[in-house]
């Protein structure tokens, strides 16, 4: 039995958590959204866990339990996609703080859309951070549109550095759809933040090619908008960069290409084959029996 | 209350003591241990439940916080995941609405939401209930809103000895717990038997036996059921007073055996009836012990309306024990 449900595609927005998680080590923590597939995936989370979770199966990360919008996996210190906009900025507080207090070097990447800012969380959690001086990257992944709402029609200061430096929180733009200048901003700010244990913010302007979850209809924005926008896609562009600096090799493209291909292909094999976690379940880890180790 | 006799080597103390030196016990049994809050460093406490503290184990594990409820909530939340044991403490259930976001979507939903693959051993303090004429919005009850959650523990000590241990008991529980402390309590001196280390966070107790109506209740509106038992006992009436002590999980099974002894039932609740812990109650009763009763459940709840400043009108709003006299008297002889 295949699943499909609610889902928030990340197309577009790859090079954001491609180029972070390229800077972080496996001691370091993530906090997620709810558009984490593409973090998770980044961050290393097996393909086939993740697939499996989308279709409400027991082999998923989570069980079935959480679905598309909440992966975790305690291994890679994935705290979890979270579907209530600016409900993860907090938990990033506690995590961070969590590791500092049992004097641990980790650094918790803490994604966030825009549309986050507009909450109150965004504003109580820079602060907290600057003045408990926590080891946090927070990564605003600057979509443009927080579902339907435009930035321009939801911020009166679409600054968003601006807004950080407000909290004395020291941050940059960068180019999202570039995984390149992604990847080495966020390298500079973790080696800032590991060695001056303060947080930093990075916002990274991106787009998303597609709707916000599979109910929209985009009435929004426009189709020329879009294409626009896709025409500098971060995975061609990445390819065209690759090109041009005879970094890769035509075969080894083609041969990504094909390992990517298998991949998905046993991903999806292997949720399609997994089992349905018993009715008889639903009710454990409403509490737990113990604080795993 | 109905305190036993001080003997040579009970202690005497306050509620707010018995509070205080259950966190000095936790702090210093367990490193990862660590107190979050509004002024619980060098202000001492709201109501000086951490007085002293912040000199003993200083300003890394007694965190002063912003005015963030929900920064610091979920602080607590991300910290008990990463292997901490915070205790945190909202200055009243009042301004815990401010984080609630943080409890109800994060706090219960992450280890069944995660597979189990993460727990919760989060403990949060608040200040609950009226009678302080402090208005509407800084007296409220909201227990029984945080019973309906699955996943939480709610605690509600009413006694010294309970103030004095239950927070073991919650540190010790591997999903998160709120413990209410009445605002009415703190000042409330007691003794505490000697031999007494541990109290359990499951069940209800029965704080006055008696076998004509049971008078189920919990936190500060104890003492007004305890004393209202003692005016219904001039009249010959021996009433039966159930500290629940726990409201999530409740333990249905002490309120059924008390009803079974007594086959009447007031429940005595500080929050609002409709929607209700005493609407749960009353309604556990009519589905497990219907045949067992003599006479209908009644309810002696706060009044449907913001609790108001003026002395006389809170007090019309509340829970007295002249109500509770009333509706157990006529459960036993019917007019």
């Amino acid at each position: 039995m295949r699943q499909t449900r609610f889902l928030h595609l990340y197309d577009g927005e790859e090079a954001v958590s491609v180029g972070v998680m390229e800077a972080l080590t496996q001691d370091d923590a993530v906090i997620a959204t709810y558009r984490e597939h593409g973090q998770a995936l980044a961050r290393g989370v097996d393909m086939k866990c993740l697939m499996a979770e989308m279709m409400g199966k027991l082999n998923g990360c989570c069980r079935g339990r959480g679905g598309s919008m909440h992966f975790f996996d305690r291994a890679r210190r994935f705290y979890g996609g979270n579907a209530i906009v600016g409900g993860g900025l907090p938990l990033a507080l506690g995590v961070a703080l969590a590791d500092k207090m049992q004097g641990r070097s980790a650094v918790t990447a803490c994604f966030f859309g825009e549309g986050a800012v507009d909450e109150g969380e965004f504003h109580e959690t820079l602060n907290l951070a600057k003045l408990w001086r926590l080891p946090i990257l927070f990564v605003c992944e600057n979509n443009l549109y927080s579902m339907g709402m435009a930035v321009e029609r939801a911020e009166a200061d679409v600054d968003f550095v601006h807004k950080a430096s407000s909290y004395k929180v020291a941050g940059e733009k960068v180019d999202g759809m570039d995984v390149v200048a992604v990847e080495s901003a966020a390298k500079n700010a973790v080696d800032r933040i590991r060695g001056e244990s303060d947080p930093y913010f990075l916002e990274c302007r991106t787009y998303r090619f597609r709707a916000h979850s599979m109910f929209d209809a985009q009435l929004y924005r426009t189709k020329e908008e879009v294409e626009a926008w896709r025409k500098k896609g971060p995975i061609e562009r990445f390819q065209t960069w690759l090109e041009a600096n005879r970094l890769i090799k035509p075969e080894e493209l083609s041969g990504i290409e094909k390992a990517t291909d298998a991949e998905i292909a046993e991903a999806v094999a292997f949720a399609e084959a997994g089992p349905l976690e018993p009715v008889s379940e639903l009710e454990r880890f409403v509490t737990m029996a113990e604080v795993p180790a | 209350m109905n305190a036993p006799q001080a003997n040579a080597a009970a202690a005497r103390m306050t509620y707010r003591e018995a509070c205080k030196q259950a966190l000095r016990q936790a702090l210093s049994a367990d490193p990862r241990v660590f107190l979050m809050g509004e002024d619980i460093g060098r202000y001492g406490g709201c109501y000086a439940v951490t007085k002293g503290l912040l000199e003993e184990f200083g300003e890394e594990r007694i965190r002063d916080t912003p005015l963030s409820e929900s920064a610091f909530v979920g602080a607590g939340v991300g910290a008990a995941m990463a292997g901490m044991r915070p205790i945190v403490e909202i200055m009243t259930v009042n301004f815990s609405l401010l984080a609630l976001d943080q409890i109800v979507n994060n706090a219960v939903t992450i280890p069944h939401m995660s597979g189990g693959q993460f727990a919760i051993p989060l403990v949060i303090r608040m200040a609950t209930g009226g009678g302080r004429r402090v208005a509407a919005q800084h007296s409220r009850s909201l227990e029984g809103w945080y019973a309906h959650i699955p996943g939480l523990r709610v605690l509600t000590p009413a006694t010294i000895e309970d103030a004095r241990f239950m927070l073991i008991g919650a540190l010790a529980d591997p999903n998160p717990v709120i413990i209410f402390e009445h605002v009415m309590l703190y000042n409330m001196e007691g003794d505490l038997a000697p031999d007494v280390t541990a109290v359990n966070i499951e069940r209800a107790k029965v704080r006055r036996a008696g076998k004509d109506v049971s008078l189920i209740t919990y936190g500060g509106s104890l003492f007004k059921a305890l004393q209202a038992a003692d005016s219904l006992a001039s009249e010959g009436i021996n009433a039966e007073v159930v500290d629940l002590r726990v409201l999530r999980p409740l333990d249905t099974k002490t309120i059924l055996e008390s009803v079974a002894r007594t086959r009447r039932c007031v429940i005595i609740d500080e929050g609002w009836r409709s929607g209700s812990i005493s609407a749960e109650i009353g309604m556990r009763i009519a589905e497990e012990a219907f045949f067992e009763l003599d006479a209908p459940l009644r309810r002696v709840c706060a009044r449907e309306t913001p609790i108001p400043y003026a002395a006389h009108l809170e007090d019309a709003c509340l829970p007295q024990p002249e109500a509770i006299v009333v509706a157990a008297r006529e459960l036993v002889k019917p007019s």
